[in-house]
């Protein structure tokens, strides 16, 4: 249709993948305990639900705020008319003080180098088109978030080349994964204009390593290019290791306030540690004066509402509240998770071992047919339509190595969780593979393969892992 | 300091779209903004200050806004009353937005057309304010390098807005003073073949009803013939209605929607309103855009791109019980509507008793003032010189036609709706002063003038008498927030902590 731009006609916005599929088919039948026992469970989304209560309760005690009053009086008609795109000053001091309290007070973040966005998602975009070109390219690990062929390419143009993650490693990035993704732009005739990593990891559910990072760091000082640190996740660390953010690696190699801290950005929001995503709030950090400049003026195009801003300033204000919901959120976090992985295990399924997100990256090579994507779809459909459970096949993740998926565990309720482990757990045990495993249930898992395909690890060996340096 | 290579370098890592001029904010025009964010009028504290006659806000209903939230704690998802809802809407983010906010939108924008016509919720798409609605409509329609024709003088914002990350061109349908800048046919076709020979293929054509700068209304036929002619050439038309429910007094807001029943054989999958809450309800920190398409292919991919600009969970709720409380709704129009024509009229009269013309329009935030005949010359230059004068020394922030791509100097656009009575009065009064000046410096002239040279005397003068003195720069302490910004962004509203 000529009528239209081509942005229109294409497939540019990826909603055509599974990924987006998945959540379609959750609409038409979604599950509900009482009026809906045999729906579909959503486990494809990666929200956190958990500490609402938490944030009720601060709003019963501070009725200010929650009524958009200030010292008693109304001011709603001041924030009516407030649309300034530098955001409220307070609201900019409390998303920096939550950010560095997130990072254990290690690092600052000056509240003028922030920009605000309506949510990542358009974080994201704001930062491709102050950073490429239509054709350039960023290179991102695989696997990533599927959102992010939108988000990045779309409407800018940009294009992804994928840094080869494989399992052998836990998915970790290595140096030689780097150069051949370079060495591959180069081959497609494509600028490499930086690296985007989202840390941690969607839908890994692991924060990077220093070791990584540091790769990360120099091997963006040796190329010349930009490093975006997609940080959304930094809040729901976890594990008991400390979250390293890339803004510690640049302090601790002396690299503050140099040439390449500013080619550094971190983008965050607070869809995912707070559980807000209606709320649309987003951040870019970046130490480059000219990209905050460009990017608040864009910052026009999806400001956040002055409503949303005065509240969550007062909120993130409070620091008594904010350090308390940080322990406990990763406090709930760690027991749902401990929750999905032990149901899982109980059905003969093993997952990467993470330490942060709202998701746990699956192994479910051994159900597979045969190792291709084609038997990924399959055994995906299957889950989808018989068992009723809406999860995200690795493929629509860019995963290399087929059999992988992200299952959800943050989105719902411990009863909802117990029942999708139960539903997953008669479906595999129904399986052939199943049956097997069933027999030898309480054994570690080895590598279990139905058919060819060699080289498979059944689980992470964490073995291989370099132990993180503190 | 930056060395020079290493900005140069610096520059070379980022994107031209970056590291150029395409927001706009680099004009000259903005010397209004700076003048106004160093000395800005407070009716007690800095009475000498400049006051801002150059922000489009319908700052007039206020007070019955802040009641009606008062009033209804359960629209907050955050009180008492409302917090049983505030797990729902917190996670809410679907891009179909609540469907009583949709129903809310629709039926608010049917009262604002008088309720003749319909507006389906399934196709209302959210957006971040009318700014971000505009830049998704160019990016449905047009591929970098097209272009679409706007009538003469627009609204300074469009250049950012339809042009900045689209890469579509804009191409002026010049529009005269001598019909009241109608928009013609000949325009519309002089343009359109402007485009053809610049190798710009045209995509749709963009209005704005009620028009922003000028605030008039266009009537029946000349809506009726700007379908027509966009359906004759297969293009779109866009119109922008974000200031629907600011006609007063006699005049009438007639919607594209409505002219469309009329048009035979319309072709509507070419027709796309963009709307907003900012101006009609005054509420444009809450950053409420609609793209309105009547195209099922537009609004399927606008809304998948309202993912880059979705309204606020939290606001879509509080929108969707303020406009569904109808009677509120009735009476915030009828109010508003008599305060505008009110504070519209305080100016006019003013104006008149002044000698100052104005056109004669009947909606919008704002006047199209008429002082050519204090240029020196029939030149923008003249008309910036004027301009820094009424800035500068008569201390009123108003945007100059060259800023709206007017094709005639001398018009200026004074806003009236962002201030109170006491300020308007005070306005004024500088004005009076203003052109008495001129009249005293023209009368010490050595004989008496018949009244056209007594004109030009007066031209002559406030150039050689007013000699522009620059206030002292202090910084004005506010209250709690930064001073607010237009659409387009002062580029130095201040951070207050």
């Amino acid at each position: 249709m000529k009528q239209l731009s081509t942005k229109v006609t294409s497939n540019g916005h990826g909603q055509d993948s599974s990924y987006f599929l998945g959540w379609e088919e959750y609409e038409k039948n979604p599950y509900d305990e009482i009026k809906n026992p045999n729906g579909m469970i959503q486990m494809g989304l990666a929200e956190n639900q958990l500490c609402f209560d938490l944030i009720e309760s601060w709003l019963a005690k501070n009725p200010d705020a929650a009524s958009l009053k200030r010292k008693g009086q109304s001011i709603f008609k001041e924030l009516a008319l407030f649309q300034d795109y530098h955001g409220m000053p307070e609201f900019k001091k409390a998303m920096a003080e939550f950010m560095e309290e997130i990072r254990g007070n290690r690092v600052t973040f000056d509240p003028k180098k922030i920009v605000l966005a309506a949510g990542s998602t358009s974080a994201n975009e704001t930062l491709m088109f102050c950073l490429a070109e239509p054709g350039d390219a960023f290179l991102l690990p695989t696997p990533y978030y599927p959102g992010f062929d939108r988000d990045l390419k779309w409407r800018t143009g940009a294009e992804i080349v994928p840094i080869h993650c494989s399992s052998s490693n836990g998915f970790q990035i290595t140096e030689s994964a780097l150069q051949q993704a370079y060495q591959q732009a180069h081959k497609l005739d494509l600028k490499v204009k930086g690296v985007l990593v989202t840390n941690p990891s969607n839908p890994l559910g692991t924060a990077l390593t220093r070791r990584e990072l540091n790769l990360l760091v120099d091997f963006i000082t040796s190329k010349n290019i930009h490093l975006i640190s997609d940080e959304i996740y930094s809040g729901t660390m976890f594990g008991f290791e400390q979250f390293i953010s890339v803004m510690d690696v640049l302090k601790d190699k002396k690299l503050e306030n140099t040439e390449v801290s500013k080619r550094v950005h971190v983008v965050y929001s607070l869809s995912k540690d707070l559980g807000l995503p209606g709320f649309r709030v987003g951040a870019i950090y970046s130490n480059d004066e000219m990209i905050v400049s460009a990017a608040t003026k864009m910052s026009s195009f999806g400001l956040v509402s002055s409503q949303t801003q005065y509240l969550l300033s007062a909120l993130l204000s409070d620091k008594k509240f904010t350090s308390q919901y940080l322990e406990e959120n990763q406090k709930r976090l760690r027991s749902r998770q401990k929750r999905l992985v032990s149901g899982l295990e109980s059905a003969g399924i093993t997952c990467l071992r993470s330490n942060a997100g709202l998701f746990c990256w699956v192994d479910m090579r051994h159900l597979l047919d045969t190792n291709t994507f084609e038997a990924e779809l399959d055994l995906w459909k299957k889950i989808v339509y018989n068992v009723k459970l809406n999860i995200s096949p690795g493929s629509s993740c860019h995963c290399t190595e087929p059999g992988w998926f992200r299952v959800c565990f943050a989105n719902m309720s411990e009863g909802t969780l117990d029942l999708a482990l139960k539903r997953l757990k008669t479906f595999v045990e129904s399986t052939d593979c199943g049956r097997m495993i069933s027999r030898s249930s309480h054994e570690r898992l080895k590598s279990l393969r139905k058919k060819t395909v060699s080289n498979w690890v059944f689980r992470v060996s964490w073995s291989d892992r370099v132990p993180d340096e503190r | 300091m930056v060395a020079l290579t290493a900005e140069k370098q610096d520059q070379n890592l980022l994107s031209r779209m970056a590291a150029g001029d395409g927001h706009g904010e680099n004009s000259a025009y903005f010397d209004g903004w700076k003048a106004y964010e160093e000395n800005p009028f407070h009716p007690i504290n800095r009475p000498d200050g400049v006051i801002q006659m150059g922000l489009a806000e319908n700052q007039l209903c206020g007070d019955l806004m802040r009641k009606w939230v008062l009033e209804h704690p359960e629209a907050s998802i955050c009180t008492a009353e409302g917090v049983n809802q505030f797990s729902d809407i917190a996670i809410f983010q679907d891009y179909h937005g609540l469907p009583e906010f949709r129903q809310a939108v629709a039926k608010f924008m049917e009262k604002t057309r008088n309720n003749k016509v319909r507006f389906d919720p399934d196709r209302i798409v959210m957006s971040g304010g009318a700014t971000g609605a505009h830049e998704t409509v160019a990016f449905c329609l047009a591929n970098p390098g097209e272009g679409f024709l706007v009538p003469t003088p627009y609204y300074p914002g469009f250049d950012r807005d339809l042009r900045w990350r689209t890469g579509v061109n804009l191409v002026p349908v010049t529009c005269h003073s001598s019909n009241g800048f109608k928009i013609t046919v000949e325009a519309l076709e002089a343009a359109y073949e402007n485009a053809r020979v610049s190798n710009i293929p045209v995509k749709g054509l963009l209005i704005t009803n009620p028009s922003n700068p000028l605030g008039t209304t266009l009537d029946r036929d000349c809506l009726k013939s700007l379908v027509n002619f966009t359906n004759n050439k297969g293009i779109h038309l866009i119109a922008d209605e974000i200031y629907a429910a600011t006609t007063f007094g006699q005049s009438e807001f007639i919607s594209v929607a409505e002219v469309i029943e009329e048009v035979p054989h319309c072709n509507r999958d070419l027709i796309h309103i963009v709307y907003s809450l900012s101006k009609d309800m005054g509420l444009p920190g809450l950053r409420v855009g609609i793209v309105y398409s009547y195209n099922d292919r537009v609004v399927q991919i606008a809304r998948k791109m309202s993912s880059f600009g979705l309204v606020s969970s939290q606001t879509q709720h509080l929108i969707a019980k303020m406009l569904s409380d109808e009677d509120f709704v009735d009476e915030f129009i009828r109010k508003s509507k008599l305060r505008l024509a009110a504070r519209h009229a305080e100016l006019t009269t003013g104006l008149d008793g002044l000698g100052i013309g104005w056109l004669k329009a009947g909606a919008g935030l704002f006047i199209w003032m008429d002082l050519r005949n204090l240029l020196k010359t029939a030149t923008f230059d003249s008309e910036m010189e004027l301009w820094r004068v009424i800035v500068h020394k008569v201390k009123l922030n108003v945007s100059p036609g060259g800023s709206c791509h007017c094709n005639e100097p001398g018009w200026f656009r004074v806003c009236f709706a962002n201030m109170d009575h006491k300020t308007m009065e005070t306005a004024l009064e500088r004005i009076r002063v203003f052109t008495s000046q001129l009249e005293e410096e023209s009368l010490k002239q050595t004989k008496p003038m018949a009244a056209p040279t007594m004109m030009a005397k007066k031209k002559m003068c406030w150039q050689s008498s007013l000699r522009l003195s620059f206030k002292d720069t202090r910084r004005f302490e506010e209250g709690f927030f930064s001073p607010h910004s237009p659409v387009p962004h002062s580029p130095l509203v201040r951070a207050q902590i």
